[in-house]
């Protein structure tokens, strides 16, 4: 089968790619500083993703909140959730075992999409014709809004959270945790409380991913798996504890599937993804940007 | 009166009061989702088979379904039913793993599920290999009943059959609308159910030459963005559009669609996805002049009194409405209770050869059926399916026209 190629059709398929791709480096730039400054790959992101997308939900069905509107106080709960869970769950096993920080995660996974279940229910919620719904036309070229606004919520999140890491006090004593703890430590820098902001900050990234997703996707307690398995690639792909590695990955996850979605086989559109991870892995085993 | 008359009736009563104790629960066992990606559909079907043992157990004298008016078992003593349902999250070997905990250490007589034909493929060979019924309400894939396997009844029609159904809907439409429908487009989620009905559908192709199938499109169930899909439907804009998908994949594909201004004049699909309420919640004034190609619709009480009191029974149980898949599982269920009351044991080859047996009319079903009666296979042969279409916020039955409480929107209007 063959088809038309032509300028606007690129041009909408580069979009939608865009679209989701700065969702998927969003998603994983937080799951990348939490691993970046502490270590510990944190499983239950993914339902991290899946709460702050019933919180802008429930704004939504309750007091007709638009998600646009929410977003900030998604984002600021999402921080305070983050913080929350490092500090009852996370900090007693950071000197544990590296497993235990695994089956900690792991379990907090599993616990919150049953909670989800029990609380929700399993149906399939979703906003409905929100500010940012529709679409752009112009010239011949169609523009969802929802994809535009997760370009420009996530790239002005990106440029935030760039700010704050790099041109910060706070962020200058966030890195130095980072690098070594001890040295940190001995330099005066609160190390625990610099790892609560690790988290607190990784979440809050996926708290305005989750508030832009909840835009256009149906929400379901299992939602936040589909998006999160790309982010972990995108964390790989772009070197653990990089935050501009998986920005850059996540884009190029999120082009890369459409193209080959609509070149290809539709239900192969992953194949592709996988394969540069693999090929990526090899070749540079730390990634686009990793560190040693 | 002697003492010995006196203990002969003792002896007796006691032995009243046993008999049926001895077969006072009959345990049925239940494989479906309840947890994972369509937990959801699961809870809902297995509700409609809870709903379905309440009435085999209780008496509900002004209905013609078998066993409503006695209560429990008649032929059993009146021994009731117990339903043991379990997870099998959607996934070929748990389910497999759940068929024999529950026939081997729950002592289940017989199965009933499982949603996924995927599941009920892996499942039902271990009832085949234990020797116990099992019956499958709402798994549609055709090699199901290809297997040759002696102990696997389906009361639903398989999606072959369904296939047909759609390509007589056009035909039919094509009668009246013009321009004509030629141009179909197939998508398709690519686990074994989706992969069969695109199979049937191109088989059926050959029998419908009239028809032109201009894209098959397979996508990965659990996909998180479908733009590339809708932008090739986009390009080469088919009359029609066949769907087979679950529900999150359905609200994504009909937002994705509206976006992409993809207007065919009419979608298709095989599922209740496409009608469900979640995606009419989802979709508000969007989710309108869909077509489902249904099993079930609550219309059909206008003809069948008995269909308004199941769903209003299943309305006050569970808060919401009964859709077709949950219709179908309590006609297994009932089918399956039949079955057993007949057999008149917990004898597994007794109740299999009852099941073989079966004959049950029109009047005892909430089905649009003919009635439910097997082939050597184990496939229902008195199948028959219905379209309905969204209108106003609501699934109406439009087709066939005989039957029809609405009348069908054709074109489609394109999106708002």
């Amino acid at each position: 089968m063959t088809y038309e190629l032509s300028g606007p059709l690129l041009a909408q398929l580069a979009l939608s790619g865009l679209g989701m791709g700065f969702l998927f480096a969003l998603i994983a730039i937080g799951l990348t500083l939490i691993y970046g400054v502490m270590g510990v790959v944190n499983f239950a992101h993914g339902e991290f993703l899946m709460l702050s997308m019933y919180a802008t939900y429930i704004a939504y069905a309750t007091w007709h909140i638009d998600p646009l509107v929410t977003l900030p106080f998604v984002a600021a709960g999402m921080f305070l959730f983050g913080v929350m869970v490092y500090r009852l769950l996370i900090r007693r096993v950071i000197a544990g075992s590296m497993y235990s920080q695994i089956f900690a995660t792991f379990g907090l996974m599993v616990f919150m999409q049953a909670a989800a279940q029990f609380i929700w229910g399993a149906d399939y919620y979703a906003v409905r014709q929100s500010w940012l719904s529709g679409v752009l036309i112009l010239g011949g070229l169609t523009l969802p809004v929802p994809q535009i606004a997760s370009v420009v919520g996530a790239s002005l999140s990106t440029a935030l959270l760039y700010w704050f890491v790099f041109r910060t006090g706070t962020g200058r004593s966030l890195r130095a945790a980072a690098q070594d703890r001890q040295a940190a430590a001995t330099l005066g820098i609160d190390v625990d409380r610099m790892y609560a902001l690790a988290w607190g900050i990784g979440s809050a990234c996926v708290g305005v991913a989750g508030s832009l997703l909840a835009n256009f996707y149906p929400i379901f307690p299992r939602v936040g798996v589909l998006f999160v398995l790309l982010a972990y690639v995108a964390v790989a792909l772009g070197g653990f504890g990089s935050i501009h590695g998986a920005l850059l990955a996540g884009v190029c996850i999120g082009i890369l599937q459409v193209i080959a979605g609509f070149f290809f086989d539709a239900q192969l559109k992953y194949i592709p993804v996988y394969l540069l991870y693999l090929v990526v892995v090899l070749l540079y085993p730390r990634g686009f940007a990793g560190r040693s | 009166m002697t003492l010995d008359r006196l203990f002969c009736i003792m002896l007796s009563v006691v032995a009243l009061a046993i008999t049926p104790s001895a077969f006072a629960q009959i345990k049925i066992g239940a494989l479906y989702p309840l947890s994972g990606q369509v937990a959801k559909s699961g809870e809902d079907t297995v509700n409609a088979i809870k709903l379905a043992v309440e009435i085999v157990n209780g008496q509900y004298p002004d209905m013609k379904i078998p066993l409503a008016s006695t209560a429990g078992l008649p032929n059993l003593g009146g021994a009731k039913i117990e339903l043991i349902a379990a997870d099998h999250q959607g996934n070929p070997e748990i389910g497999a793993a759940e068929a024999e905990r529950l026939i081997t250490q729950q002592k289940v007589v017989a199965l009933i599920g499982a949603f996924h034909s995927s599941v009920a493929a892996t499942s039902s060979q271990v009832a085949e290999r234990l020797g116990v019924p099992y019956v499958s309400g709402e798994s549609e894939a055709t090699p199901l009943t290809e297997r040759g396997f002696k102990w696997f009844f389906r009361t639903t029609p398989s999606s072959q059959t369904q296939a047909r159904d759609f390509f007589t809907f056009l035909r039919d439409v094509n009668k009246t609308a013009n321009p004509k429908v030629q141009t179909i487009a197939l998508v398709h989620e690519n686990t074994l159910w989706g992969q069969e009905f695109a199979k049937s559908v191109e088989g059926f192709m050959k029998d419908f030459p009239e028809f032109k199938l201009a894209i098959d499109i397979a996508y990965q169930q659990g996909t998180a963005d479908v733009t590339s899909e809708v932008q090739k439907l986009s390009a080469l804009k088919p009359d029609v559009i066949f769907h087979a998908s679950y529900d999150a994949e359905a609200i994504l594909f009909a937002r994705t669609y509206k976006q992409y201004n993809v207007s065919p004049r009419g979608f298709m699909a095989i599922g209740a996805a496409f009608g469900s309420s979640a995606f009419r919640n989802a979709l508000g004034g969007d989710a309108n002049f869909f077509f489902v190609r249904e099993h079930w619709s609550r219309d059909l009480a206008k003809t069948n009194p008995q269909v308004a009191q199941i769903a209003k029974l299943y309305r006050e149980r569970y808060g919401k409405d009964m859709d077709g898949t949950p219709a179908r599982a309590f006609t297994a269920t009932i089918v399956l209770a039949d079955a057993i009351n007949r057999a008149g044991s917990t004898d597994p080859g007794k109740i299999r050869a009852a099941l073989a047996a079966t004959d049950l009319q029109p009047s005892q079903l909430i089905m649009p059926w003919d009635g439910v009666k097997f082939d050597a296979k184990g496939q229902n042969q008195g199948t028959k399916g219905i379209f309905v279409q969204t209108l106003d916020g609501s699934p109406r039955l439009v087709w066939p026209i005989d039957q029809a409480d609405a009348k069908m929107v054709w074109p489609r209007p394109t999106w708002r």
